[in-house]
């Protein structure tokens, strides 16, 4: 896809993620995202003179993890300092893997079929949050700033995508299939929305075929939808001044969210000398043999996988179906829907009530046991329970965990399906002898006058197919 | 005065009080320290604190430490809780640590009483004690003459019979050298011996903290206490400290001595005297001197001055007035840490940022930070092809004897000199010991200075008591 007809967009991704440690990168800090600001610090993550890192073992499973899921070269590896000056990174300067990270070269396959290359991805520590107050809200021109360092410390792995990726779309797709992997590894929650994946996209366009183009930098997009409406703004931008017989100045773009607009921070000669050293204060990373074999035989299916074996238990899935299955395996609900099928469920109804209800729980989700879904949607297929007193079953099961035929009898859901149904029709047909009349006499669509009628006087807790056969008996 | 391991016996037996031994290191210092500037901060409070919890210990009939009840003086780049902790800095001023550094918390376990914390070279960026933001440190022995540096302070202390021990740190000399024109023993111990946690860092890769004594056995029992593996520091060595005092009475029979040209080329006259006398000391005592040239030697101080100063570049960064110590407002942010620096930094610190940010920067890297690399693993293979020969190196450890306040400011090339002996084992990451040897013509103190491979303390003590005995001291 190009943005303009004749260009061609080029998109490399910088994807920083938090790692999902219990402790920080160098030091025995808690690592929480919302505790109270600068609660989580000691002297080490505060950078206090004379403090020394000390590596997190944990952080460096994860990242292996992640080299492997990438299908990375894991190597020997060191830490460089990389130094400016800016007062949310304590002591000036970030320890991060310069010429040797841990993780070199790999690839991620998109369902789509295409596939990025992945240059590397290495190992480095967050900085603190600033928090701008008054005046412009940003570092320049604000009235005071707040630096809170409890992020300070807490372990990343960035990941660099080749310039493989050719639309904002492709970009955002690969974004968030790496996004599936990261959580499926366990090295990251994967939420975007906390900070715990950020993303620096490379944009430049060309005529398809020139060589790369002039590219810049834009940073810390928070959301997909934020990362595809930069790169689509960014590409615009560049083709108009391309067009309008300017150049592309490289340099580093900020995108204002509300704006819709990616504005300069500083171009290639303000564009600081990092001074890129070995960390003296750390030993050499050497994941030996037998550490990188326990990472990776720890690891589980990817979301590839996952979509594959799911895929294989539709016959021609809708794309309504296709949907719902990149959101159960998005959510890690696969292996409980599998479960149901195997158990009997249909496939399309697992799939909906796992990608809806079950989805809109997500947070409850450890309540629920695989029998339980797969009971509930039995007692669905077989008419014990109606749609909706399906879904009443599952919020009720999400939420305080149980038995879901004793959650029915709890809530009459079965009583109604038998002999109130038949009082209820009963009754109704006695109000509406009219209806009842033409209905009898072969005029099928006043079942569905019946069905509104009968779901009215219960509250939507009966089943369409009894109440039809309910009808259907009487006749 | 007593040695510290008199001391601390008489304390365990009761024959005396951690609290009056503190009380007399107490008297010495108020009678001196306002004529040598040795104290940056006298910490009564804390002194009399550890000085009875030692003594609560002896009663209680507790194991009250190899050290009990013996006073030292800590140099002021080590972290010390609550206690003013300034480097020599004007930029930590009044900075007082949330934390204690490792050695300061083994010391205490060992029952030994830290009184203060003593002047130094700003950041150890120095060979005088005379970059201090407050002021020089006098030669207790020729109050118009430095006392060496960086970690003037706690040579004077001892030297100037303050405290009977005291700790500093060596990133290219400055224990040794200080020890040397103090008339003291010094160590700097292997790379990783003692955990660097707590020691504000000049150049990481270099830094290590050390024992001053004012003999081998006293200086063996410290570094003993303050050795062995520490979780908190990833270059610490794996292993626990090694057995040194055991070792002191061993002597150097059959051991092979390297008399090494370039360790003492271009010293005074009579350092060289001294330095051939102690080769005949340890030939007396057994050893076999074997003359060696090591000619690599020479390129250490050129590749030291970028590697130090390129790590302190980056080391020192976080002196920027947004957390703790000297802060200068301006306008904004970058403004102030500006402002900051350039009123919290004296000029020998500001030269050596300017120097290493320039080795790292991009162009030049390959040159200057990238050549000095190459030419530290050069010096390294040098030293193991010499260890082949040898099993320790003698030569000078200063180039003369301790020279007056003031005649080497003006000229930082000379001032760099007296670091030329010193700074080729700070590279290496090996050990050295210096031991008083002979005075020069003015009666100043001579050190000489014994060089071992990696872990080679128990050795090097041991060589370095044979000397101490050939020159008459007990």
């Amino acid at each position: 896809m190009t943005t303009r007809d004749g260009w061609e967009t080029v998109v490399g991704l910088e994807v920083h993620t938090e790692l999902k440690t219990t402790t920080k990168m160098f030091c025995g800090c808690a690592n929480e995202f919302g505790s109270e600001p600068n609660t989580n610090i000691c002297p080490v993550c505060l950078g206090l003179p004379g403090s020394l890192p000390v590596l997190n073992v944990r952080a460096v499973d994860l990242a292996m993890a992640i080299g492997f899921a990438l299908h990375s070269t894991i190597a020997f590896s060191t830490f460089h300092r990389k130094n400016y000056f800016y007062p949310d990174m304590p002591k000036d300067f970030q320890i991060s893997q310069y010429d040797l990270p841990i993780n070199s070269g790999g690839y991620l396959d998109l369902p789509d079929g295409s596939r990025v290359s992945i240059e590397r991805a290495h190992l480095e520590e967050d900085t603190g949050k600033s928090t701008h107050l008054g005046g412009s809200g940003r570092i320049h021109g604000a009235d005071r700033s707040l630096v809170d360092y409890n992020r300070s410390g807490v372990p990343l792995v960035e990941i660099v995508s080749g310039p493989d990726i050719r639309s904002s779309a492709q970009a955002r797709a690969y974004a968030s299939e790496l996004r599936g992997i990261l959580i499926a590894t366990g090295a990251s929650d994967g939420r975007m929305e906390e900070g715990s994946m950020r993303i620096d996209a490379n944009v430049s366009v060309r005529k398809p075929g020139d060589p790369l183009g002039t590219r810049c930098e834009i940073k810390n997009l928070n959301s997909l939808r934020s990362l595809q409406r930069a790169i689509d703004y960014e590409a615009l931008r560049q083709i108009e001044l391309i067009e309008g017989g300017a150049t592309v100045r490289q340099e580093t773009r900020h995108w204002d969210e509300i704006l819709g607009e990616t504005s300069t921070m500083r171009t290639k000669e303000e564009a600081e000398d990092y001074r890129y050293f070995r960390e003296p204060d750390l030993v050499d990373l050497v994941p030996d043999t037998a550490w990188q074999e326990r990472i990776r035989l720890g690891l589980g299916a990817m979301p590839a996988e996952r979509r594959a074996t799911l895929l294989a238990r539709l016959s021609s899935p809708t794309t309504a179906q296709l949907d719902a299955l990149e959101v159960v395996v998005d959510l890690g609900f696969d292996d409980i829907v599998l479960a149901a099928i195997d158990a009997g469920a249909e496939p399309t109804l697992a799939l909906a009530r796992a990608a809806n209800e079950l989805a809109a729980g997500v947070e409850h989700i450890a309540n629920l046991t695989t029998d339980a879904f797969s009971a509930t949607l039995a007692m669905e297929q077989s008419g014990e329970l109606s749609a909706t007193q399906a879904k009443v079953v599952l919020l009720e099961l999400l939420a305080r965990g149980g038995d879901p035929r004793a959650i029915a009898t709890e809530r009459g859901f079965e009583q109604l399906s038998s002999d109130s149904l038949g009082a209820t029709v009963a009754a109704l047909i006695t109000e509406h002898p009219d209806e009842w009349t033409r209905y009898r006499d072969g005029d099928e669509k006043l079942a569905q006058f019946f069905i509104g009628q009968v779901m009215k006087a219960t509250k939507g807790q009966a089943n369409g197919k009894a109440v039809i056969a309910e009808l259907q008996s009487r006749r | 005065m007593r040695t510290a391991l008199d001391i601390a016996r008489d304390v365990r037996s009761g024959a005396t009080t951690a609290e009056s031994e503190m009380v007399t290191s107490l008297t010495a210092i108020r009678a001196r320290n306002e004529e040598l500037n040795v104290f940056l901060f006298v910490d009564e409070e804390g002194a009399l604190d550890a000085a009875r919890r030692v003594d609560e210990r002896v009663t209680s009939g507790d194991d009250a430490g190899v050290l009990a009840g013996v006073p030292i003086a800590l140099k002021d780049n080590l972290c010390t809780t609550g206690v003013p902790t300034t480097a020599g800095s004007k930029i930590l001023k009044g900075w007082r640590p949330p934390y204690s550094a490792t050695v300061v918390h083994r010391v205490l376990g060992a029952g030994a009483v830290p009184m203060g914390k003593t002047n130094m070279d700003e950041f150890a960026m120095g060979s005088s004690t005379e970059t201090s933001a407050y002021g020089p440190t006098r030669n207790p022995l020729d109050v118009d003459r430095v006392p060496g540096g960086s970690s003037g302070g706690s040579a004077s202390a001892v030297a100037g019979d303050m405290t009977p021990l005291s700790l500093g740190s060596d990133t290219g000399g400055s224990i040794r050298q200080p020890a040397a024109l103090c008339g003291l023993v010094g160590v700097k111990p292997t790379y990783g011996l003692v955990s660097r946690y707590g020691l504000i860092a000049f150049a990481s890769s270099l830094d290590q903290i050390g024992p001053f004594a004012k003999n081998v056995a006293d200086a063996a029992a410290l570094l003993e206490v303050i050795a062995g593996h520490d979780p908190m520091d990833s270059t610490s060595l794996p292993e626990p400290a090694p057995s040194l005092l055991l070792h002191v009475n061993d002597g150097v029979a059959g051991k092979r001595v390297g008399l090494v040209r370039e360790l003492y080329d271009g010293a005074d006259d009579e350092v060289v005297a001294e330095v051939e006398r102690a080769a005949s000391a340890l030939r007396d005592a057994g050893a076999t001197i074997v003359e060696l040239s090591v000619p690599e030697l020479h390129l250490g101080l050129s590749a030291y001055y970028l590697i130090a100063p390129a790590e302190a570049s980056s080391n020192l960064a976080r002196y920027d007035g947004v957390r703790y110590g000297l802060r200068v407002d301006a306008e904004d942010v970058a403004a102030m840490n500006e402002a900051t620096r350039t009123a919290g930094f004296g000029a020998e610190v500001k030269r050596r940022i300017m120097l290493g940010t320039y080795a790292l920067s991009a162009g030049y890297y390959d040159a200057y930070y990238g050549q000095a690399l190459k030419v530290r693993t050069q010096l390294i293979d040098a030293f193991r092809r010499a260890y082949l020969e040898a099993d320790l190196l003698l030569g000078a450890t200063a180039p003369s004897v301790a020279f007056a306040i003031g005649e080497k400011t003006a000229d930082p090339m000379a001032m760099y000199l007296s670091d030329v002996f010193t700074i080729p084992t700070n590279l290496a990451g090996d050990a050295a010991i210096s031991v008083p040897f002979g005075t020069g013509q003015l009666g100043l103190p001579i050190g000489v200075q014994l060089l071992g491979p990696g872990r080679s303390e128990a050795q090097l003590f041991a060589a370095a008591r044979v000397l101490e005995l050939a020159d008459g001291r007990s």
